[in-house]
């Protein structure tokens, strides 16, 4: 047990060192940005002392490394700065958006980021469960129409671009049958049921993007198993084969499905940004490219660095439960 | 509520036919043993597969001749025309052509056949888009928003079979132009891509040591951030620089995408060195003098070449899924030249008008579809291709 709690935080001390590279990393792209915020805030046609006094206020004046720690500082203490769009529109409001207001960037950030919790939820509540069915019903029957018919359809909703399946679905689900509604407008005050009947085409779509690759990892390692000697001599005894696949083989199949499954649930938080964008989903994706679009540089990096801790922390969890589920990994040489 | 009860009703009813199905089997005398036999060892699930399946025919016909839904109707007859084409194509290849290519063909599933057909009118289409496309891709003509369907009494024009856009350039022209450009800087960015990886990959395996380990940590680094988001950060920085020069953000683009995809083909390129790297003929190589060029040339590449072929196929699919992603975004491959994924965002409404007009509702469908189409064709290939080299057999 005490060797187990080791390696979870060795795996966890790696996490912190390689989110603090990515945000070295990120941090050092955005000062790539040619001329500084402050011309960036202001536009082309700003003067000196404009810029001056911008450059002043942000803290542009000291050299990188404090910048950088004191971004680092903020964010650990839950401020991501303040948003250039943001802060035009409060400088009008007559607010001061440094204080955490309006134009804070971490208020931009929160319920937008819950928006893609939810979305990302709802699609792993449908997706998870059809994979592994499909996948263990695949094995079961493996070679057969079914197995044939459930692979190809799966490779082809995998490698079609998610707008594509998108527009599929809203064609048939909410124009020609208006079963859906095609955009997802959701706001805060808005009931569990409705949220959900808003949610659940882009779940759909996103469903249809993950379910392919989990789906043909459960039979892989499934079919992998079944020429060991074990599960010979469980045919041997005369064991009925679904009992022989969901009882014998799944088990020891769990650590590839599991790790499959966490990353493929970090592609749901990440990669959600195309589904949000086609739905017109208020989740972080569509901040993003939002803000990527009028260079909204805080915003960018924020947003950046919250998808990438989302990304490792889930890969982190793979890890973490493969090595629980493998007695091999838990006891290294 | 209703759908969801209507849906359990069904499950029950197919369950409880199927199982009726299957008794009924077991009851009759058939005529032939075999047939007998099949029934007496049927178990339930495929009882109730059958009449899944028939379920699945039926809800097919339906759609097809008695609701005559004009989509569903376009979805069948591409999937039956395609189907037969390289049914077609797979038994021209198993007659015609040496012996080699014949065996490959006789061995080849249809999938597989139909992946190879798609990839060559594609190839086709893309580099010969300036003889086939009727008109130039920015060429703009004082039509604007023509109908697609060429019919005149629906505000169609036979001149412009799929209509013309916003500004009056022929859709049909800019979808063959789309696929040059698309299809053609996705390749060019997998090239590079494998230019890159595979040469820092190999390098890594011969020399080791610390060249190995710097190498490979900013790799680690790289890939850590998820690959769309540090994309369009850096792209953001990349539009940036370039300014008001599209051309410039274009090969920006492309440079990016290239550096952030060499990070997987290093990883591969490396591991299948390290493997080769042990052999004993690497050995005798080095013990006879050879210099780097000639061991990672001569000795390493053609025996990565499998792993490495079928790794291009599967990174040309990301590259070009990528590349289409950020042009539906808005920040990648920019105007005038015209690419799939912008097309699918600029024509994007028009699939509200599906009730009134299919034929418009089509053409984001048609654009988007077009780089489905070239991924799955590719993957179904690769796949295939995974198969065969692994022996698999159950």
């Amino acid at each position: 047990m005490k060797a187990v709690l080791l390696i979870i935080l060795n795996r966890l001390a790696l996490g912190v060192v390689t989110l603090f590279v990515v945000s070295v990393l990120i941090f050092a792209a955005v000062n790539l940005l040619p001329g500084d915020f402050a011309q960036a805030i202001l536009g082309q046609g700003a003067t000196e002392e404009a810029v001056a006094a911008i450059r002043e206020d942000l803290g542009l004046n000291k050299n990188p490394v404090a910048r950088y720690t004191d971004w680092l500082g903020g964010i650990l203490k839950g401020d991501f700065g303040v948003s250039f769009a943001q802060a035009n529109f409060s400088s009008f409001a007559g607010e001061d958006a440094s204080k955490g207001g309006i134009g804070s960037v971490a208020s931009q950030l929160e319920p937008r980021f819950k928006n893609t919790l939810f979305l990302a939820g709802v699609s792993a509540m449908i997706a998870v469960p059809l994979s592994l069915l499909l996948g263990i019903m695949a094995a079961l029957y493996r070679n057969s129409v079914f197995d044939r018919f459930v692979n190809i359809s799966t490779l082809s909703s995998i490698s079609s671009p998610e707008f594509f399946l998108a527009y599929v679905l809203i064609l048939f689900l909410a124009v020609l049958n208006p079963i859906l509604p095609s955009l997802s407008n959701i706001y805060a005050e808005m009931t569990f049921g409705d949220r959900l009947h808003k949610t659940l085409l882009p779940a759909l779509t996103l469903t249809l993007v993950v379910m392919a690759h989990m789906m043909r990892m459960t039979r892989a390692a499934i079919i992998n198993l079944l020429a060991s000697p074990y599960i010979e001599m469980a045919r041997l005894k005369g064991i009925k084969p679904a009992r022989v696949i969901i009882f014998h083989a799944l088990p020891n199949a769990l650590a590839p499905i599991i790790n499959v499954i966490a990353l493929n649930l970090a592609y749901l938080v990440t990669g959600v940004v195309v589904v949000e964008v086609v739905f017109v989903y208020p989740g972080i994706g569509q901040l993003f490219v939002d803000s990527v679009k009028i260079r909204d540089i805080p915003v960018v990096q924020a947003c950046c660095l919250v998808f990438a801790a989302a990304y490792i922390l889930l890969n982190l969890t793979a890890d973490i439960f493969s090595i629980l589920s493998n007695p091999r990994l838990r006891h290294p040489k | 509520m209703d759908t969801v009860a209507w849906f359990l009703l069904w499950v029950v009813a197919i369950g409880i036919t199927g199982w009726a199905f299957r008794f009924a089997g077991q009851k009759i005398q058939w005529p032939s043993d075999r047939l007998n036999m099949y029934f007496r060892d049927m178990p339930l699930m495929v009882g109730i597969g059958f009449m899944f399946g028939l379920v699945l025919l039926y809800v097919v016909f339906h759609y097809y001749f008695i609701d005559q839904s004009t989509f569903f109707r376009w979805a069948v007859q591409g999937f039956v025309i395609f189907t037969v084409a390289s049914w077609l194509f797979l038994t021209l290849g198993k007659y015609v052509g040496t012996q080699a290519t014949r065996k490959i063909f006789r061995q080849m599933p249809l999938t597989a056949a139909f992946g190879i057909l798609t990839i060559i009118i594609y190839a086709i289409l893309s580099i010969f888009a300036g003889v086939i496309a009727p008109y130039g891709q920015e060429e703009i003509f004082e039509k604007i928003n023509v109908l697609p369907g060429g019919d005149p009494s629906l505000g169609g024009d036979p001149r412009f079979p799929l209509g013309t856009d916003q500004l009056g350039r022929d859709l049909l022209s800019r979808l063959i132009y789309g696929g040059q450009n698309t299809v053609g800087i996705a390749f060019i960015t997998t090239i590079l891509a494998f230019l890159i990886g595979s040469s820092f990959g190999f390098l890594a395996a011969t020399l080791g040591g610390w060249f190995d380990q710097a190498v490979s940590r900013i790799v680690d680094a790289l890939m850590a951030i998820p690959q769309l988001i540090f994309a369009l950060l850096l792209l953001t920085i990349a539009t940036a620089w370039a300014g008001s020069n599209k051309e410039l953000i274009t090969i920006y683009m492309i440079v990016i995408i290239a550096v952030l995809d060499s990070t997987r083909v290093f990883r591969l390129a490396r591991a299948v060195g390290f493997n080769i790297v042990v052999m004993d003929y690497i050995e005798a190589a080095k013990l006879r003098g050879e210099n780097l060029s000639y061991l990672i040339f001569r000795e390493i590449l053609p025996n990565a070449y499998a792993p490495l072929l079928a790794e291009f196929g599967l990174r040309f699919c990301f590259v070009f899924l990528t590349i289409a992603a950020l042009s539906f975004l808005g920040i990648g491959i920019q105007p005038p030249l015209a690419d799939w994924g912008t097309m699918v965002r600029d024509l994007a409404q028009f699939i509200n008008f599906a009730q009134f007009s299919p034929h418009t509702a089509a053409l984001p469908l048609m654009a988007a579809g077009a780089i489905a189409l070239l991924t799955v064709a590719v993957n179904f290939v690769v796949d295939w291709m995974l198969h065969k080299s692994s022996g698999l057999k159950d």
